[in-house]
């Protein structure tokens, strides 16, 4: 479909040497010069933009073709102005040409080139004399001067907002709010220009104003907002649309918050006393009285009103009805807004919201429309001693429950969440223990919304929930095949006939296992931390490992179990930690089979174990039993191997009486046997089958933790010798079975032959494998205080200076 | 503001899969610009006093404006969905857009644009339509105006034939945002206000 064609016309335009591209610069030069300038021109100027934008570098044209082209600006036919526009904006303006059109006549240009100048605003002081340029032409305007330059005054405005409010003066941000108001609450509310069309009213071209109808029909008993229709619109009633579509960004922009007494406002034109303020706006009858700005914030009020009131009505066309909601979203966070400025329009405007809420709560078609007035209540509901509980039921019940695989309605739940995290966590009681419920989002369409969790969440792990989330995220793939399962058992019939016959779809609808999908479904958390045949739901889950949802999920899993330990061991006590530690023994043989996820995990795991244990040495103690379990098991060598390398390596390092007294020897002694024993039956016979060699660096590591362990308790050291020599002999004599690449088993060996050599001398050996503390810091060897060899070469520079 | 649309000159984002060379390469890399979502760059304002002049020929980053987030983002959701696609042909323009795939993707702050900012997507057959918002815009109405632009793009431009003539015609794209979303504002239009509006797009295309 989209192809060659157009490929190869962008290589071409990327690729195009200089010679020809001055031909052709210059043949357009010669076009452009003609008297009439038609199709040829069109389509050379239009490929010309596509060489221009084709690469990112910026081209400077000659200057010849810049000015045929900058007079093209002005031409009468849309086309050329469209067209040199486009142009001139992929290039550098002429130098000394940069504030050519600071001048006066800004406001004559048309749109085309007005975007041009503002694009190439070089300066504040540019921007500045433009936007003076623009206010002056709206002060002084005739009324019958042409429609079109006034219409586009406002999103011209609008982008000087976003990028240099400061550019506006006191007295324009006066001016325009006077203006903003005259358009919004005023403007015409009969239907705009005879146009001898007939219409649809009489077919007489009679003078009587026609008026302005609601979306349903009906004639409209109010004033004009975008809501309303008409065969054809006055200039006023276009500006009202176009004011209302900047008045959120406008209100923001040149905010100010009365509070009390002080105004945090420096364009306090306001004498009277803030307090005094509120009151007067409580009564919208004498808003005449108020500043310019105040009285635009309440305009601003009763538009939204309005706006609230028209969306109840049914409109004929679906376009409308979309754009009723977007006016629902839009007045709620205007509303939002002038509340924030202005607290005394809470108590105003909660009557308003709540009949809103009642009147969508039950209706998740309005979900989008929800979220904003979620952000009312939780931005106004403390003050006006409002429950939101129902709020926030509906928010993290509902929603994430059933419109997980909504996108955008995800993009905007998960940005409402970030964006108000402080205050979520202290007010919303419920917020944290809703996990489960938040990373259906996630379980659904990973990719999208990853990065957004990775914001959130820290803020979802507390201590007493620590371990069901653990375990909840290890089983997000699950529970993205359990969305799948519950969205296809929706869709399709009961019984496929000829079809595929899903075991995982049948198991989903199977009264037995229900409970085990209903457990990953679950809203809330706090009824368990886990099931207990998770076994048989992964056995049900197999066929689902290669579906696209569940390995994309899958793939996000480890970066945020590092996110989960890095902000869990802030706030955990031993308890949890060793808590954590069981689970992740536990769990690394309970995953999900999907490819590469297992080692994924381990590997997260491993890191994490090492982390934990150097944090907290005495959790090897404390944990001993259950990290000689896993130890002790041969199989483990085998599946496992970069998790049982850790395990082994934090029992060699931290069973140690230097790290928690309560390590006794028998307990040493024990551990050694536990170690000895795997090393010597994997070392003694080829692997089982089915299995690959033990990797080098499980054995290295088993002998480096006996012989940590023997140098603590000395009788154990002439079995580590012993079983170090008979390696030894045994790889003299050829290949072995369970160590298949030879340069391997000499590292093995080699390694063997130092620890042996080592514990000869059991007290090197001691201090070498079991160093106190302080040798382990950077200190010890750093610091001139501390360090032997520092010491004397200091003494030695004091004593032999000349 | 910074409403840009990706759908200049056909809003190039030819399937990934099916086009080995430039547009497929990474995000960042010299060569992964796309064109239409760059020419609208030249629209933004630049305020800061003494700004350098736009087009210093350095590669800065961030230079194809999040336009190859919002690829990775439709090909994956492609991905996920499993539907098979729907091919339509001219004529078929409404269908396209019924199964259009539509997602929004996070922009983080400074990545490319200066604050964080969400860009609204659609996706039909191999193109993509970009929509990216400011934090303070209102993201449903945005949705709306996507597949409105969408669907004149689609039916004026006949987007959903072959050939290449589409790119010649990107100045018709031109005139019709500069009316429907005039300096990159989101307009509340109804339906008889858009009427108005699209009937001078028509005219303008018509010429």
């Amino acid at each position: 479909m989209y192809s060659h064609g157009s490929e190869s016309l962008i290589n071409q335009a990327r690729e195009i040497q200089e010679p020809e591209l001055q031909r052709f610069h210059s043949r357009l030069v010669k076009l452009l010069q003609g008297k009439e300038l038609g199709h040829e021109a069109v389509d050379s100027l239009q490929r010309l933009h596509i060489i221009l934008s084709a690469t990112k570098y910026t081209r400077t044209l000659p200057p010849e073709l810049q000015g045929s082209l900058q007079s093209l600006l002005a031409s009468p036919a849309e086309q050329f102005q469209v067209l040199s526009s486009a142009v001139l904006r992929e290039t550098l303006p002429l130098s000394g040409q940069e504030g050519n059109y600071t001048q006066e006549n800004f406001i004559q240009l048309n749109n085309h080139a007005a975007a041009l100048v503002l694009s190439q605003a070089g300066s504040r002081a540019d921007l500045s004399s433009l936007c003076a340029q623009l206010l002056r032409s709206l002060e002084s305007r005739q009324s019958d001067g042409p429609a079109a330059s006034l219409t586009h005054t406002l999103p011209i405005l609008n982008t000087v907002l976003t990028h240099s409010p400061d550019c506006l003066t006191e007295d324009h941000v006066t001016l325009m709010s006077k203006k903003l108001v005259d358009w919004l609450r005023y403007a015409s509310i009969t239907q705009g220009g005879g146009a001898p069309s007939g219409g649809f009213f009489t077919g007489t071209r009679s003078r009587q104003p026609v008026p302005i109808a609601e979306l349903d029909g009906t004639v409209s008993g109010d004033f004009f907002t975008v809501l309303c229709v008409g065969q054809s619109f006055t200039e006023d009633q276009w500006m009202n649309v176009y004011s209302f579509s900047m008045l959120r960004h406008w209100l923001i922009t040149y905010r100010s918050v009365s509070n009390g007494n002080t105004t945090a406002d420096t364009d306090d034109r306001s004498e009277v006393d803030g307090s005094v303020v509120s009151m007067v706006s409580a009564t919208s009858s004498s808003s005449r009285l108020l500043p310019p700005k105040e009285r635009l914030r309440e305009k601003a009020f009763q538009y939204c009103q309005r706006l609230i009131e028209q969306s109840d009505r049914k409109a004929h066309k679906k376009t409308d009805t979309d754009l009723q909601k977007a006016c629902l979203v839009e007045a709620v966070c205007i509303l939002d807004s002038v509340c924030g400025e202005d607290a005394a329009l809470v108590f105003r405007a909660f009557p308003c919201i709540k009949a809103l809420f009642g009147r969508l709560s039950s209706d998740l078609s309005f979900a989008r429309v929800l979220l904003p007035i979620a952000q009312f209540y939780l931005n106004h509901g403390e003050m006006a001693a409002v429950d939101c509980e129902s709020v926030w039921n509906l928010v993290f019940g509902r929603f994430p429950a059933e419109l997980f695989d909504h996108q955008f309605l995800a993009h905007e739940f998960l940005r409402f969440i970030r964006l108000n995290l402080e205050s979520l966590q202290l007010r919303v009681p419920q917020y944290s223990r809703s996990f489960p419920n938040l990373l259906k989002f996630l379980a659904w369409n990973s990719p999208a919304v990853v990065d957004d969790f990775v914001d959130l969440l820290p803020s979802l792990v507390t201590a007493g929930t620590a371990v069901e989330l653990l375990h909840t995220l290890l089983d997000l793939p699950c529970l993205s095949a359990t969305l799948v399962l519950q969205v296809r058992s929706t869709c399709l019939p009961i019984s496929e006939p000829g079809g595929r016959g899903l075991l995982s779809l049948d198991a989903f609808r199977s009264q037995s296992f229900r409970g085990l999908f209903l457990f990953l479904l679950r809203g809330e958390a706090g009824s368990g931390d886990t099931i207990d045949r998770l076994s048989t739901l992964h056995e049900m889950l197999t066929e689902t490992a290669d579906w696209p949802r569940v390995v994309q999920c899958a793939q996000t899993v480890p970066v945020l179990l590092h996110i989960f330990f890095n902000t869990v061991i802030a706030i955990a006590d031993q308890k949890l930690l060793a808590h954590l530690v069981q689970v992740m023994l536990e769990r690394s043989s309970l995953l999900l089979n999907i490819p590469k996820y297992n080692k994924e995990i381990h590997r997260v795991f491993s890191r994490h174990l090492l982390l934990l244990c150097k944090l907290h040495p005495s959790l090897v103690v404390d944990q001993s039993h259950e990290l000689l379990e896993f130890a002790g098991a041969t199989a483990n060598v085998y599946s496992k191997e970069e998790i049982y390398t850790h395990v082994v390596w934090v029992l060699g390092e931290y069973l140690s009486g230097s790290c928690d007294s309560r390590c006794s020897v028998m307990l040493i002694t024990s551990c050694f046997e536990t170690l000895e024993a795997v090393l010597f039956e994997i070392t003694s016979s080829a692997p089982p089958p089915g299995a690959d060699c033990p990797v080098p660096r499980v054995v290295t590591s088993l002998m480096s933790a006996l012989a940590k362990l023997a140098s603590r308790s000395h009788d154990l050291i002439p079995r580590v010798s012993l079983f170090l020599s008979k390696l030894r002999t045994v790889t003299r004599g050829g290949p072995v079975a369970w160590c298949s690449d030879e340069e391997d088993l000499v590292a093995i060996v080699t390694r063997g032959e130092e620890l042996w050599s080592l514990l000869k001398a059991p007290g090197v050996a001691q201090s070498v494998l079991t160093p106190p503390q302080p040798v382990t810091t950077p200190q010890w060897h750093g610091d001139t205080n501390v360090a032997m060899p520092l010491q004397l070469r200091a003494l030695t520079n004091l004593t032999h200076s000349q | 503001t910074r409403c840009t649309v990706g759908a200049q000159h056909g809003s190039l984002f030819p399937d990934p899969h099916r086009l080995p060379g430039r547009c497929a390469r990474p995000r960042g890399e010299p060569g992964a610009l796309l064109p239409g979502l760059r020419s609208r760059r030249g629209s933004r304002v630049r305020p800061e006093p003494g700004a350098e002049p736009r087009g210093e020929a350095s590669p800065a980053e961030g230079e194809d404006h999040g336009g190859g987030e919002v690829r990775g983002a439709a090909s994956l959701s492609r991905e996920a969905s499993g539907r098979p696609p729907v091919e339509a042909v001219p004529g078929e323009e409404a269908l396209a857009l019924q199964e259009a795939d539509g997602g929004a993707v996070r922009l983080r702050a400074g990545d490319p644009f200066p604050e964080e900012t969400s860009a609204l997507w659609l996706a039909v057959q191999s193109l993509g339509f970009t929509l990216v918002c400011e934090p303070h815009e209102n993201l449903l109405l945005a949705e709306g105006t996507l597949r409105n632009l969408t669907r004149h793009c689609l039916e004026t431009l006949h987007m959903l034939g072959p050939g290449s003539e589409v790119l010649l015609r990107s100045h018709r794209v031109d005139a019709l945002l500069s009316r429907l979303l005039p300096h990159e504002q989101l307009l509340f239009l109804n339906h008889r206000f858009a009427h108005s509006l699209e009937k001078k797009a028509a005219a303008y295309a018509a010429k």
